[in-house]
């Protein structure tokens, strides 16, 4: 019996997948194959449709997506292959013997233009009156063939009702067109498994479990099934009214807080390549949008840092010096997604998770305390927004614990593409703006806060704090530059070892009260890991769960996003591999640019606890503040 | 569904992941046992099936949708399902249809309120030869009559 | 129609249980291929690939773990010739599964039972007992030592697209019925991820007849591109409906004098995926190069009203597409649809052209043969009929 992996994925979605050889020159390595009448050379297992696009024919597709397996089943990539009586599925084709294929015979052009026509007629709604106008690729096919009326007709009333009942995610079934990248961004993507097609024939429709609303099952809030939907059937519950509302009622003083991760992707929204950070653009444009002031959520992120690394101390201090139970390995609990995840599938292991609160949260309750005591405003008056890469901030900004500061920590979330519309509502053009700076008093962040925005970024800032804490040498000395390289890149799961030696320094003195020396960690290893995806969170939950090798580590990180932030819910659509990529290049790189790239080193962090968190880091103050707890959600849906 | 109804379920269909295994390729026999028992497939024994097979709620909830002989929302005791395809059709389905809906006093769709009867149409049962047919739980009657069709009925009850 | 007033030249021809499985144990598995290749026998349940090539691809290849499965979700409408076989013939179609397992090498066969047939499966499952008692399944399978061999009923819950061999493999994964992608075929990757041989019930029971009594004999029957002969489930307006042995290439005026139609008007070939074929071509021949089918024959005669009959088919498509691809599931409604603007008057000729485009489409467009072929009687239907659909009893002229 094959293994039960391989049997997640229905075999009707299942590509056949041949192992390219990795010498082209062996016998059989490669096929010559005839794209209309131009002869091709194509590795072994190559699909139809790469085999096209490798000479320079483009073949248009819908289902298809470069972080999915292949469906097959929208049928606009058809192609004619000589020989054969029907057309062919371009896309789930692996080409193993010479053929000759057609792409635009009028069978081809015809069937193309029906299988449009077709998905147009049961496509609720009109394009200008749709969010996704202009960026819908259901539209980007009716154009490119040409289509001016509709053939088959068109839906006139919606087929099923919209559901809002989510924070963070509103689906429109009336213009689904069942692509199902949703179902495989859900189930094997994110093996978080909220949606399938439903019904048979013409009653299919993606839906939830017994059709219940969103918020009813077990949703993540993840938000990667937004970024794949080629129409407006999936989306974001989008707070950008409310936050005009409150930048136009002068009572109000709006601040927003900004991730690293739009900053990074903001510039693909206005026609830039991906990988062009905007992050002092963003600056000045946020300010002339109305916004009274603009924060840097890597001043927290850095936050995060001392709060979760000195966690992290305590639970070794407590396990391996006072051999009392404490929860190892210690989990990050910066992404949302990630936290519900583990509060529905793996509820156990709630103390593992660290108590800090995200950056977001955190920057919230010192706003509204922090900040509104020091500039001497009303925190009622305070509106917080957050602008994120992520739709399960929308979520987290509700949760009824997130009330430190006695008020809605943060009002509103706010994705990148949300922002976006934002500052093109306002007028503006993003790229020609000049740049600016945070505003005080949070001002300059460190590289480190920054790089969370990539997998393995917030485990690269941390070990680039407590490298230093504990060995009292300078991170630079045993990590060339401070780049931590085997923690980057987006394997789906990295793991990585650091000896500590026999060796230590001094205690620093935010720290000294809770622990009187390092002597208890000479010769120890730091055992460390990353993942990212919710289905690679799974893999090392489940090798936890069996004893295995991660359940050894002592420090995890989780991001719930493929890519981590930069791959986000929230982020511009198309987000694929290679534009991952180019969104963390732009982030690391700028972080390396910088002076400050270590989160122990942030002057404002150093400020803080001595003016307002005086009990330091995991102290009475700060744990009211920036700590929280954890729900036990479970899996069974009421 | 209560604690005591609850833990009932789960005994059996832990029997079930027993009888049949626990690879997904169980799902459809583990499935067909429970709708066979229970006349449906309860939300909770939809979870508990999801759980012991490890996949999702959902995956198990669109398998039932797909199949016409498997559902969620309760049934009546008996279904009755008459065969609309063509040569049944030809042969006087919409008659013992008639007969069907009066005697029961529900529509195609329907459950009779004593939850004994629910009429359904269900497409080829391969009796083409000997049309109309009634597929009446696992029984078929063939050459079914408006008058037939009461009879059986009767004979059910 | 009793068993006993069946008759035929092949499949109703006389046969003892394991006489075939007998015969080919004294053989090696290369002989008996080739004694299959020699009949020519192609697939019964309507798409006509050679049964020796896809055993050959199964028997090749590298893998542990076979699996023979029966494809008994017989759905089509019309066609209810597996239930007879099932039911009168058991023996010939387990010892054709026990024989396809001695080819291709496997462990395990399926029969795939549509869940309309569940009365079926209790006395199937007794017979397969009193099989294993006799050791023709089980270990060592009449002594032959390390032919090892037994068969499993699983039951479909309703889906005819289930006939379609990949679909039925993702029902028996426990998967919705959606047909794959292919390649990869089943031959290589098939239930489970193994090499698998999906064939009709028909197909199957020809086995044991052709390894007992050879493959020249097989061929004596039948044409040159359709040997040996063919179920035909008969239906509809005649007076002997039943199933039928005739050979291949059987005039459809012969068959409907022997089933004693009279009046008829037009037989719908295959089903409601097949063809409909108008009087003025019943001397056309049923076989894979003429009129092919899987056997199902519905006749018609002249009180019938064929609008109405195609409206039947198309509600049948439109509930029974997996609705996985866009031409299946759109486009059927769209048939579906035109039909009921004809039988209002409120259509074009235009459209109604229209309409056969896209069924074209459908045909060469769709993931798998349901939405192939779901659109042939809609545009057989409304080529032959023209006059009585447009402008007699089936509808008001087009504006």
């Amino acid at each position: 019996m094959e293994s039960k992996d391989n049997l997640r994925v229905p075999g009707s979605q299942k590509p056949l997948t041949i192992e390219k050889p990795s010498d082209l020159n062996t016998i059989g390595g490669t096929v010559s194959v005839e794209i209309n009448e131009k002869k091709i050379t194509v590795p072994l297992g190559t699909t139809i449709l790469e085999a096209c696009k490798m000479s320079g024919i483009s073949i248009p597709t819908l289902c298809n997506h470069e972080d999915l397996c292949v469906a097959g089943v929208c049928r606009i990539c058809v192609v004619e292959v000589e020989g054969m009586r029907t057309l062919q599925a371009s896309c789930a084709f692996p080409i193993t013997a010479p053929m000759k294929i057609r792409t635009s015979t009028p069978m081809v052009r015809k069937a193309r233009r029906n299988i449009i026509d077709l998905m147009l007629s049961e496509h609720y709604g009109e394009c200008y009156s749709c969010f996704r106008n202009g960026k819908c690729e259901l539209q980007a096919l009716a154009k490119e063939y040409g289509v001016d009326s509709y053939t088959y007709g068109h839906v006139s009333k919606p087929k099923y009702e919209i559901d809002k009942s989510s924070y963070s995610v509103i689906r429109d079934m009336s213009k689904c067109v069942l692509c199902k990248r949703c179902v495989r961004t859900c189930i094997d993507l994110q093996e978080v498994g909220v949606l399938e097609a439903v019904d048979r024939g013409d009653k299919t429709h993606i839906s939830t479990f017994l059709n219940k609303p969103l918020n009813d099952v077990i949703c993540i809030n993840c938000g990667q099934c937004i970024n794949r939907c080629p129409t407006a059937a999936l989306r974001a519950n989008d707070p950008s009214d409310e936050i005009w509302a409150a930048i136009d009622d002068p009572k109000k003083h709006v601040i927003i807080q900004t991730a690293p991760s739009p900053r990074a992707a903001i510039g693909e929204e206005f026609g830039l390549g991906a990988g062009h950070s905007m992050t002092r653009e963003l600056n000045t444009a946020l300010k002339r949008i109305g916004f009274d002031k603009v924060f840097d959520t890597n001043f927290t992120a850095d936050l995060t840092i001392i709060e979760e690394g000195t966690e992290l101390i305590l639970r070794l201090y407590k396990a391996l010096v006072k051999k009392e139970d404490a929860a190892l390995p210690q989990f990050t609990s910066c992404s949302p997604g990630w936290v519900k995840f583990i509060e529905h599938y793996y509820p156990d292991y709630l103390d593992n998770l660290s108590s800090a609160k995200s950056p977001q949260q955190m920057f919230g309750a010192l706003i509204k305390t922090f900040y509104a005591q020091k500039a001497g405003i009303d925190p009622s008056d305070v509106v917080s927004v957050a602008l994120m890469p992520c739709s399960a901030k929308k979520f987290e900004c509700n949760r009824p614990e997130m009330h430190a500061s006695g008020f809605k920590d943060v009002d509103y979330g706010l994705t990148t593409r949300e922002m976006a519309k934002m500052i093109r509502e306002a007028g503006i053009n993003l790229p020609e703006m000049p740049k600016s700076d945070f505003d005080d008093p949070f001002g300059e962040a460190s590289g480190a806060g920054l790089i969370f925005g990539a997998t393995g970024g917030v485990m690269e800032a941390a070990i680039r704090s407590v490298v230093e804490f504990v060995l009292g040498k300078k991170t630079e000395d045993i990590f060339e530059k401070a780049n931590i390289i085997p923690l980057r890149g987006f394997d789906g799961v990295k793991y990585m070892e650091i000896p500590i030696g026999n060796e230590v320094g001094e205690v620093p003195d935010i720290i000294k009260h809770l622990v009187p020396d390092w002597n208890w960690l000479k010769g120890a290893t730091l055992k460390i890991a990353v993942a990212h995806g919710t289905a690679n969170a799974k893999k090392i939950m489940d090798n936890i769960k069996a004893g295995g090798k991660f359940s050894e580590c002592h420090f995890i990180e989780f991001m719930a996003c493929p890519g981590g932030c930069i791959g986000g819910g929230g982020q511009p659509i198309p987000t694929t591999p290679e534009i991952r990529k180019l969104r963390a290049k732009a982030i690391y790189a700028e972080d390396e640019s910088l002076e400050l790239r270590k989160s122990h080193e942030n002057p404002n962090v150093v400020k803080i606890y001595n003016e307002f968190l005086t009990d330091g880091p995991c102290g009475h103050q700060s744990h009211k503040l920036l700590h929280t707890h954890y729900t036990k959600r479970g899996r069974y849906i009421a | 569904m209560l604690v005591l109804e609850k833990n009932a379920m789960t005994e059996e269909i832990e029997l079930l992941v027993h009888k049949y295994g626990k690879l997904r390729s169980s799902l459809l026999p583990i499935l067909q046992d429970i709708q066979r028992k229970h006349n449906s497939i309860p939300d909770f024994a939809q979870q508990e099936v999801a759980r012991l097979l490890d996949i999702h709620p959902v995956e198990v909830f669109s398998v039932i949708s797909f199949y016409s002989f498997l559902n969620t929302e309760p049934k009546g005791k008996n279904i009755v399902r008459l065969c609309q395809t063509i040569t049944c059709d030809m042969a006087g389905k919409t008659g013992v249809a008639k007969a069907l809906e009066r005697e029961l006093g529900i529509k195609f769709g329907e459950t009779t309120k004593d939850n004994k009867f629910t009429l359904e149409y269900v497409n080829c049962l391969g009796m083409c030869d000997q049309g109309p047919a009634l597929l009446v739980n696992e029984r078929v009657y063939p050459k079914v009559t408006p008058e037939r069709a009461v009879q059986i009925i009767g004979e059910v009850k | 129609m009793e068993k006993k007033e069946r008759k035929g030249a092949v499949l109703f021809s006389a046969y003892k249980r394991g006489d075939g499985i007998k015969k080919v144990l004294a053989k090696s598995r290369e002989d008996v291929l080739l004694d299959i290749r020699e009949s020519k026998l192609k697939g019964r349940g309507g798409a006509g690939f050679p049964t020796a090539t896809k055993w050959m691809m199964v028997a090749a290849a590298n893998s542990e773990t076979k699996y023979i499965i029966c494809n008994a979700d017989e759905g089509e409408p019309g066609t209810f010739k597996d239930r007879v076989l099932l039911l009168e013939y058991p023996e010939l179609v387990f010892d054709g599964m026990v024989i396809a397992a001695y080819i291709i090498g496997a462990k395990n066969g399926i029969v795939y039972l549509r869940g309309e047939y569940e009365y079926l499966k209790k006395s199937l499952e007794d017979y397969l007992e009193s099989m294993r008692k006799d050791n023709l399944l089980g270990q060592n399978i009449l002594s032959k030592k390390g032919f090892d061999f037994d068969i499993t009923i699983r039951m479909g819950s309703g889906a005819y697209v289930c006939g379609e061999e990949t679909a039925l493999i993702e029902s028996l994964e426990g998967s919705r019925g959606e047909a794959r992608n292919r390649p990869p075929f089943p031959v290589t990757t098939g239930y489970m991820g193994h090499p698998t041989t999906v064939n009709n019930v028909e197909t199957l029971a020809s086995i044991p007849h052709i390894v007992s009594k050879g493959g020249e004999w097989f061929k004596k029957n039948g044409t040159d591109k359709s040997t040996g002969s063919k179920l035909f489930s008969v239906s509809g307006d005649c007076r002997k409906p039943g199933v039928y042995e005739l050979p291949w290439g059987t005039k459809i005026s012969d068959l409907l004098k022997i089933v004693e139609a009279e009046d008829s008007k037009a037989v719908q070939v295959g089903g409601a995926s097949g063809f409909c074929i108008p009087k003025s071509q019943f001397n056309r021949t049923l076989a894979y190069e003429d009129a092919a089918t899987g056997g199902s024959i519905i006749i018609f005669n002249e009180s019938r009203n064929m609008l109405h009959i195609l409206k039947n088919f198309m509600e049948f498509f439109v509930e029974e597409s997996c609705g996985q691809c866009t031409p299946c599931r759109i486009g059927n409604v769209k048939l579906l649809e035109g039909i009921r603007m004809i039988e209002k008057g409120e259509y074009t000729f235009n459209y109604m052209n229209q309409l056969k485009d896209l069924g074209r489409t459908m045909q060469v467009a769709s993931k798998c043969g349901l939405g192939q072929s779901s659109p042939n009687s809609f545009i057989s239907i409304l080529e032959n009929f023209k006059d009585e659909i447009f402008n007699g009893n089936g509808g008001n002229n087009g504006k």
